[in-house]
């Protein structure tokens, strides 16, 4: 919350007031080219972004692309598994001969593994993705 | 009778149970400003129970068991596909989509693609995609109704129908979260609950009564439990393996039959109106198409063709999840993007954890209830296996148990599907007054009904599947690429949606006259997934870099705001924008999102 109370309107109060005095004698004005004040940094840079310059740009366009890249090696991995299995299953029956516990092969591979499995990948993908985006904004507020 | 009796009172329990509490929190957020805002707050843990409860339809409840009876591993790609969706969900959509801050699938479109026509192309296909996730919910309730009550299946569709219609006009049940999570945990209880005591009472009763029936790893028929007779009620071809005597009333084979008849292995016809008696101990003929004996059942895909009807089938359901209105549209609930993906996380688990049920209920059912194999309404094998297991008072009691889950799954699919039809239809058809929203819910709750009477019913896994084939072929490419491809454009998402939604239509079209005619189609009609798939995509692709001009303006703008993390506050909400306070607007204008 307190990232955001300072919004991006608050340094243009000082030059409002100058509107009160006469023009020909200019008000004399603080100019500050650096704040120490570490929201004000972070928010220029967002500017940045929002404002599309080549830097910003550049920026979005790596978080996209490396965004993509993660999700597609978790999809592509998951992808692979599912896809081999009826394939597996047809070309080599003497698999779903197997007993396991009791239990064929083919049941504990399509009933019972796909459930804990897809949980997992869901998880680590949500750690993974979340560090990145923690990494974007650690980068951005530099 | 006394089954009757408990059966039916579950059902009404959870009736009134849903009124309830829908009444009760629907109190406290009332006006159309606490709906939107107030639901931007739900943590990701019930937003994803509500998810679940909503989603988890009659298909979930019921279906997969019926499926895993007839077709055995086959059908455990159902389940599978149902919660692989989500991954595909959250892998791709599910945080870009919120920080988008669309509120409908055809919002999303004109907020990406900033065109008006396409918005309405995709409204009109949230409205196909609902009415045919819709239709079969309502055939399976006027089923389970008739299983109750000396009724006729219409009955039933059109109880749940009004039961649904009344509570979206009574507040929007759907727009109580509240309600849809209890609706999860309810339908997790009465099927685990019941699952659990009956494979207790399996085991207990050293396996299989007498010794008697089939084991499930012989190569044989499953076998009847007790004598047995069947009202065959629309034409069946059966498949018989194993010889069979038993006593037939009516006509077999295109001859009248009256008394004792014997069946070779082979085919044979029965029609209509006729009823078989089998004793007991004597094997079970199969609908024709399914594996017949035991050791058939066990083993996935034992030929070329259900090969590549299992690939179809993952790839609709891989798919199609993201494309379903009902879904989607729970995601603008949550505050941001990350907690848009950690729900996503929890609906995961919560299907995960239901689904081993149905699997267990499926195979117990092979044992207990064969006789649906006759007939081939397998769908009813949830309901009719506690009787077989457990007769007396305690089979009435799983009965009713499951008779209530049962109804809480047409109840929460169907609302949440025809509150999502009706607000697009409302909005972007009509003119969006209250009065049009309730004569929009009036027509997404009657043309179902109506269709639901009118056409034959199969099962109802089949049927989902294609409305997922079909949001797969429609929205899935629009979401994909509209999120991950900075050149589409609004011309090829709606050519690529033509295309895609168009197969699939036509194949349902030849689908189901070919149902009617004999079953002359090829099993790729009825899951076209794996063909119209790849064409919609080609389409928007190949379409979209030949109109490279009408790649909308600020779509750098656009992408910066769905993928850029939650925390930089870049997010802005569409239906806030429209409908949110004097206070939120003020804070979006400032380009501010509200924290938690």
């Amino acid at each position: 919350m307190s990232r955001h109370s300072a919004g991006p309107g608050r340094e243009e109060q000082g030059p409002r007031r100058s509107y009160t005095d006469p023009p020909t004698k200019p008000r004399r004005k603080r100019v500050v080219l650096a704040d120490s004040r570490a929201p004000v940094t972070r928010l220029r840079t967002v500017i940045e972004l929002e404002e599309q310059t080549s830097y910003g740009e550049e920026l979005v366009r790596q978080l996209i692309r490396a965004q993509f890249k993660q999700a597609m090696k978790f999809w592509l991995a998951t992808l692979a598994f599912f896809l081999a299995l009826p394939a597996l299953f047809f070309f080599l029956p003497q698999l779903s001969q197997t007993t396991l516990a009791g239990v064929r092969l083919p049941w504990l591979v399509l009933g019972l593994l796909p459930f804990p499995l897809l949980f997992g990948v869901g998880y680590w993908y949500n750690v993974v993705a979340e560090r990145q985006e923690r990494d974007f904004v650690a980068m951005v507020e530099k | 009778m006394s089954a009757k009796i408990w059966a039916l009172s579950g059902a009404f329990a959870v009736i009134i149970a849903t009124f309830y509490i829908g009444w009760r929190s629907s109190r406290t957020a009332s006006t159309a400003q606490d709906f939107l805002v107030a639901r931007r707050t739900v943590r990701s843990r019930r937003n994803a129970a509500a998810v679940s409860g909503e989603y988890l339809s009659a298909a979930s409840f019921l279906g997969v068991a019926g499926l895993v009876l007839k077709d055995g591993a086959d059908a455990l790609w159902y389940p599978i596909g149902f919660t692989a969706g989500y991954l595909a969900l959250m892998l791709f959509v599910a945080a870009p989509l919120r920080r988008s801050g669309a509120y409908t699938l055809p919002d999303f479109c004109e907020a990406r693609l900033g065109s008006r026509a396409l918005r309405g192309l995709a409204a009109v296909f949230v409205v196909f995609i609902g009415i045919l996730y819709v239709v079969p919910q309502l055939q399976l309730a006027g089923q389970a109704l008739a299983n109750i009550l000396p009724v006729p299946t219409w009955v039933g569709a059109t109880v749940v129908t009004v039961v649904v219609i009344v509570n979206v006009f009574g507040g929007g049940m759907r727009a109580i979260t509240v309600v849809q999570a209890f609706q999860y945990w309810l339908k997790l209880f009465a099927i685990a609950a019941p699952t659990f005591v009956m494979c207790l009472l399996f085991i207990g009763n050293g396996g299989l009564r007498d010794g008697q029936a089939t084991t499930l790893t012989e190569a044989l028929p499953p076998t009847f439990t007790q004598n047995t007779e069947i009202d065959v009620r629309t034409p069946v071809l059966l498949r018989v393996e194993d010889p069979v005597w038993l006593a037939a009333r009516g006509e077999t084979d295109g001859e009248p039959a009256m008394g004792t008849v014997y069946w070779g292995p082979g085919t044979h016809e029965v029609a209509a109106g006729t009823t078989l008696h089998f004793s007991k101990g004597s094997s079970v003929p199969v609908v024709a198409g399914a594996p017949a004996d035991n050791e058939s059942w066990l083993a996935p895909a034992s030929n070329g063709g259900d090969l590549f009807s299992t690939y179809s089938l993952i790839l609709a359901l891989f798919l199609g999840t993201m494309g379903l209105p009902h879904v989607l549209v729970r995601f603008y609930t949550n505050p941001d993007g990350r907690a848009a993906r950690r729900t996503t996380l929890h609906v995961l688990l919560l299907l995960s954890l239901f689904y081993l049920f149905p699997i267990m209920l499926g195979a117990l059912s092979r044992l207990y209830v064969p006789e649906l194999l006759v007939t081939g309404q397998t769908d009813a094998a949830v309901l009719n296996l506690p009787h077989s297991i457990a007769p007396g008072i305690l089979g009435d009691i799983l009965g009713a148990v499951l008779t209530a889950g049962a109804f809480a799954a047409f109840l929460s699919t169907s609302s949440g599907l025809v509150v999502s039809v009706s607000g697009v239809l409302s909005t972007d058809v009509l003119r969006g007054r209250v009065r049009d929203f309730r004569f929009a819910t009036a027509v997404a709750g009657g043309v179902p009904l109506a269709l639901a009477i009118a056409v034959r019913q199969t099962d109802i896994s089949l049927t989902v599947g294609m409305s997922f084939a079909l949001a797969a072929s429609t929205f899935c490419p629009i979401l994909l690429l509209g999120v991950w491809w900075r050149k589409l454009t609004w011309v090829g998402a709606a050519a690529g949606m033509i295309v895609g939604g168009g197969l699939v239509l036509a194949s349902l079209v030849i689908n189901t006259i070919s149902n009617l005619t004999g079953g002359w189609a090829p099993s790729v009609f009825s899951q076209p997934a794996i063909i119209t798939v790849p064409a919609a995509f080609l389409t928007v692709i190949l379409v979209s870099k030949a109109t490279p001009a009408k790649i909308p303006a600020d779509v750098a703008q656009i992408r910066l705001r769905m993928h850029a993390p939650d925390n930089l506050g870049l997010t802005r909400d569409r239906a806030v924008a429209s409908f949110g306070t004097a206070e939120e607007r003020s804070r979006l204008a400032d380009g501010r999102h509200r924290k938690e």
